[in-house]
């Protein structure tokens, strides 16, 4: 599935300044060159086209369009309820949407990510992808990308569903725009946080169904175990410490810094007191994971194709 | 059953660093007991609701995924599957042999995790970790069998069961009473739940949405009916790059 091997050429040997390999024996090419750029964006949007079925056959869309949907029902039901008990606010805020649903949105990102390079892995062609003018590093961001915008516009579209639901019952517009806004911005970090992860576990396997397997397992633990260790804490009184250990699961460490930096309510209900150090460090702590994530994601591809 | 196809499956499902990936669930389970017991003071109760929502609800249908994915789902996954179909063997006693070496990882890493749960967690003379064995060990039949299955129709085995098992039981069920009594859970649970005599499963909070000839009537029909769509889809296998 390399991007333009069905566009082979001939160019002038000057032009060729990376060592590409263009002439593989079919009709030539003299056309302009695309480049680099060019194919890390189509590597993206084919990515991005992927996580959804789209451009392939309907047996792959069944899936991902199920979750979506599963995703996509509750905002209507919650703009319905607003509207027939004359709520003042949403049953569920926008910043606690994504960690209500947390279920759905796992099994998304487990069932996507090895979707987006196990095929790959198996199937050995990382040297078709680097005979053209992109590296490996190109690689790891147009995949990374991909999947994270993918996430991210699903968590979006699912924001934008309660938003409207919320214009159409009629509730405060000021307080509903800042929810959405914030309600976004939530969005944007569990795209990326939940990418890391998911990426990161379906790299090292090129088999898919042992990559969704893991992704959902480790998500799973992770969420238990700082979801028991963190309630245990704070049971005997050690508040802060729970605070933070409750941050190991990512939708934790997510909700946290909504409740930190925007003041809203925790989506698992626990008083998240850490004031700014607390706020900084779970934001040092995204980005340890998101550098970390896509750092691991070089250091994996550096090796795939080699040997 | 054919003794190479099996130890073939035993070394897909534990070899490498696969194995892993099964005992980790078992671990956090024992963790938990551990816990209970120390905030519970190793009362039955508690260890009954953890092992009726952690061990039953979640451990066991999560493990049966992770085996039958194991034993069928990732040789489907690779192509490497067809080596195996194209050899004079009846594709039932490779379905078969699959499935006898998926409920043997199953029984060892989730059912046994789940009696010591039990045990670790609190019980009176065992008779707690009986009732929830026996019930795990039905369970774990029922759900291999259909894991097994729909990781033959499906490549997308592991995200359906968990649809079913987390979203349908856990979640619907909540909403919907007429859903709870549709639950391999449920069915499983009825006979432990006679084992114990009503009396004392009140008192541990041991309980069943359905009686247990129900139970055991949907038990038998769900795993006749899995492995027999098994055989047939075994049968008919076409290996298809889609996804």
């Amino acid at each position: 599935m390399a991007e333009n091997s069905a566009v082979p050429d001939a160019a002038p040997a000057a032009a060729q300044s990376h060592g590409v390999i263009h002439d593989i024996g079919f009709r030539h090419y003299d056309g302009e060159r695309l480049g680099r750029g060019w194919i890390v964006r189509s590597l993206l949007v084919e990515t991005f086209r992927g996580v959804f079925g789209l451009g392939r056959p309907a047996k792959a869309k069944i899936m991902p369009w199920v979750l979506v949907g599963i995703l996509f029902a509750p905002p209507l039901i919650f703009a319905l309820i607003a509207v027939l008990l004359g709520l003042d606010e949403l049953p569920l805020s926008y910043t606690a949407y994504p960690q209500a649903l947390s279920l759905i949105v796992s099994l998304f990102v487990a069932s996507r990510a090895p979707y987006c390079v196990s095929r790959d892995l198996r199937h050995g062609v990382m040297p078709l992808y680097l005979s053209r003018p992109m590296r490996r590093n190109d690689y790891v961001f147009a995949k990374f990308a991909g999947l994270a915008l993918a996430l991210f516009a699903i968590l979006a579209a699912a924001e934008t569903l309660l938003f409207v639901g919320a214009l159409l019952a009629k509730l405060a517009v000021g307080a509903q725009i800042t929810g959405y806004l914030q309600g976004l911005a939530v969005s944007v970090l569990y795209a990326l946080v939940l990418t890391s992860i998911g990426l990161v576990i379906a790299a090292a396997t090129p088999r898919r169904g042992l990559g969704v397997a893991a992704i959902i397992t480790v998500l799973a633990v992770v969420a238990g175990v700082a979801a028991v260790a963190s309630e245990l804490l704070i049971y005997n009184g050690n508040e802060t410490l729970g605070n933070y250990v409750g941050a190991l699961d990512p939708y934790g460490l997510v909700d946290g810094i909504a409740v930190l930096w925007f003041g809203v309510d925790s989506a698992f209900g626990r008083e998240v007191t850490l004031g700014f150090t607390g706020g900084v460090a779970f934001t040092a702590a995204v980005i340890v994971v998101v550098a970390g994530g896509i750092g691991l994601l070089m250091r994996r591809y550096r090796k795939v194709g080699v040997a | 059953m054919n003794v190479t196809v099996m130890k073939l499956t035993a070394r897909g499902l534990l070899g490498r660093r696969r194995a892993l990936l099964l005992v980790i669930l078992p671990l956090l389970l024992l963790g938990l007991a551990g816990l209970t017991r120390w905030a519970s003071d190793a009362s039955p109760e508690a260890s009954s609701i953890l092992a009726n929502n952690f061990s039953m609800g979640t451990l066991l249908p999560l493990m049966c995924l992770l085996v039958a994915t194991g034993v069928i789902g990732a040789e489907i996954d690779d192509g490497s599957i067809v080596y195996m179909l194209a050899k004079p063997l009846k594709r039932r006693v490779i379905l078969f042999s699959k499935l006898a070496v998926g409920f043997a990882a199953v029984f060892v890493f989730a059912v046994l995790p789940t009696m010591a749960g039990v045990a670790i967690a609190g019980d009176e003379g065992g008779e707690l970790s009986l009732a929830y064995g026996l019930s795990a060990i039905l369970a774990a039949i029922v759900y291999t069998a259909i894991f097994v299955t729909l990781g033959i129709v499906t490549r997308n085995a592991v995200v359906f069961g968990l649809l079913y098992a987390l979203l349908w039981e856990t979640v619907l069920g909540g909403y919907v009473p007429g859903i709870r009594a549709v639950s391999v859970r449920q069915w499983a649970l009825s006979v432990g739940e006679r084992l114990l005599g009503s009396r004392q499963a009140d008192e541990w909070a041991f309980a069943s949405e359905v009686g247990m000839t129900t139970g055991l009537i949907m038990l038998t029909l769900t795993t006749v009916g899995a492995v027999y769509l098994g055989v047939r889809k075994l049968s008919t296998l076409t290996l298809n790059s889609v996804e």
